[in-house]
């Protein structure tokens, strides 16, 4: 704990992150029968390696190295990183859509940190099904426990109509079934669960039921990407949480007729993108989550 | 024997007048053709009139496409090899959009059209 709160000041103090949110339900200690520990983990999203357009990113080849930079330089060594899809950009074709996994595995790699998990992305899986994200990166929906907490990764995108799909849905089912209804849990996934913004396809087709699978436990928090930017949204006493993109920002949800990606602002490098820090407070359901550029300002 | 051959005549009648009735109910509906490719609907603005059914007519010749006008709670998925047919009978006039919504390749996200309905 004494850690934890030296983390937060330190990263206060320093002005190392931008906006901090905190997210959950103050006061719900004694979550579970596992043992609690505060801890701290590092989510980056949509990187989009491959992707090529000055106009929106003419750093695109170089932003994804120095975000790895910045993981590697902050000041606390965090529990373990994880990247919520879009790892790389789509391409029809199979051999460049692994040599663009390849070759972002392998700049990935210099994380310090090798606790890394992964999750795909439309980009990385809908055109073959997840076939060739596998190949790199092994079962795209999983889960695991870590310090008390319980983490799901659920996969909205291996199939092209952002179906989580029934089978998928029966193991989420099989895996919560283990879990106390006040257990700790965290979910990873890509696209929002809910009907954030249907019209810009920002939705997951079947995401109403692994709510409704989500719903009888007291302390779910969603952690996803795919709409590049921060976002934070209530369903019920779940929160949901989006992350910055690493590649270009989108325009707030229905705040214009296109979802027409942000042009870069040679004025303000690298604006908009970006990469966050989750803290846990012991014994609580909360996440103090803290924004960090790509590069200092 | 006489009544019940001309129940059962009368019955068979009925249902031919029926089948007629609907197929030329069917065949009345103007049948409006759209070709989904990367990354784009031919024609890119579908002209309704508001209070006119019409039938939509999808088919693709790349990969699996999706069609989703959320305004009017109307989906299909477009296969390759297939005709996908939405009925849609519009009960306001405007400008609504409709887009792809399964993933096609790097264009998927500007994939949209628009329907237009005048009153």
């Amino acid at each position: 704990m004494t850690q934890a709160i030296d983390r937060r000041d330190f990263l206060k103090l320093a002005g190392l992150g931008g906006a901090v949110f905190v997210s959950g339900l103050a006061g719900c200690a004694g979550m579970g029968g596992a043992k609690q520990e505060d801890f701290y983990f590092v989510q980056l999203s949509d990187t989009h390696w491959g992707f090529k357009g000055p106009a929106l990113n003419p750093d695109a080849e170089g932003t994804l190295q120095k975000a790895v930079a910045a993981v590697n330089a902050l000041p606390f060594e965090p529990d373990f990183v994880v990247f919520t899809g879009d790892l790389t950009h789509t391409t029809d074709d199979p051999k460049e859509r692994r040599r663009r996994l390849a070759e972002f595995r392998d700049i990935v790699g210099a994380l310090k940190n090798k606790n890394v998990r992964f999750m795909p992305g439309e980009h990385d899986a809908s055109l073959d099904n997840g076939q060739a994200w596998k190949e790199f990166f092994g079962p795209s929906y999983y889960s695991f426990d870590h310090k008390g907490v319980h983490f799901v990764a659920i996969d909205n995108v291996s199939d092209a109509s952002a179906r989580i799909g029934e089978a998928q849905l029966a193991w989420l089912k099989a895996d919560l079934a283990k879990q106390d209804k006040d257990a700790r849990i965290v979910v990873f996934t890509h696209r929002p669960l809910f009907d954030l913004e249907p019209q810009w396809d920002w939705a997951t087709r079947d995401g109403a039921q692994a709510i409704d699978l989500l719903m009888p436990y007291r302390n779910v928090t969603v952690f996803y990407g795919h709409i590049h930017q921060e976002h934070h949204q209530m369903t019920g006493h779940i929160a949901h949480h989006s992350a910055k993109s690493l590649i270009f920002p989108l325009p707030a949800p229905g705040s214009q007729p296109k979802r027409v990606p942000i042009a870069w602002d040679p004025a303000q490098p690298y604006k908009g993108l970006g990469f966050r820090g989750i803290e846990t407070e012991l014994g609580k359901a909360e996440y103090e989550i803290t924004e960090f550029p790509v590069v200092k300002a | 024997m006489v009544a019940q051959r001309r129940r059962l005549l009368a019955a068979g009648l009925a249902v031919a007048a029926g089948a007629a009735l609907g197929s030329r109910a069917f065949a009345q509906e103007r049948v409006i053709r759209v070709t989904a490719r990367k990354f784009e609907f031919v024609p890119e603005t579908i002209e309704l009139k508001q209070g006119e059914p019409v039938v939509l007519e999808f088919t693709t010749a790349d990969v699996l496409m999706g069609f989703n006008a959320p305004d009017f709670k109307v989906r299909a998925d477009i296969a390759p090899g297939q005709v996908a047919r939405v009925r849609l009978a519009p009960d306001r006039a405007g400008e609504f959009e409709f887009f792809c919504d399964n993933f096609c390749g790097e264009g998927h996200e500007t994939m949209s059209g628009k329907i237009r309905v005048t009153a």
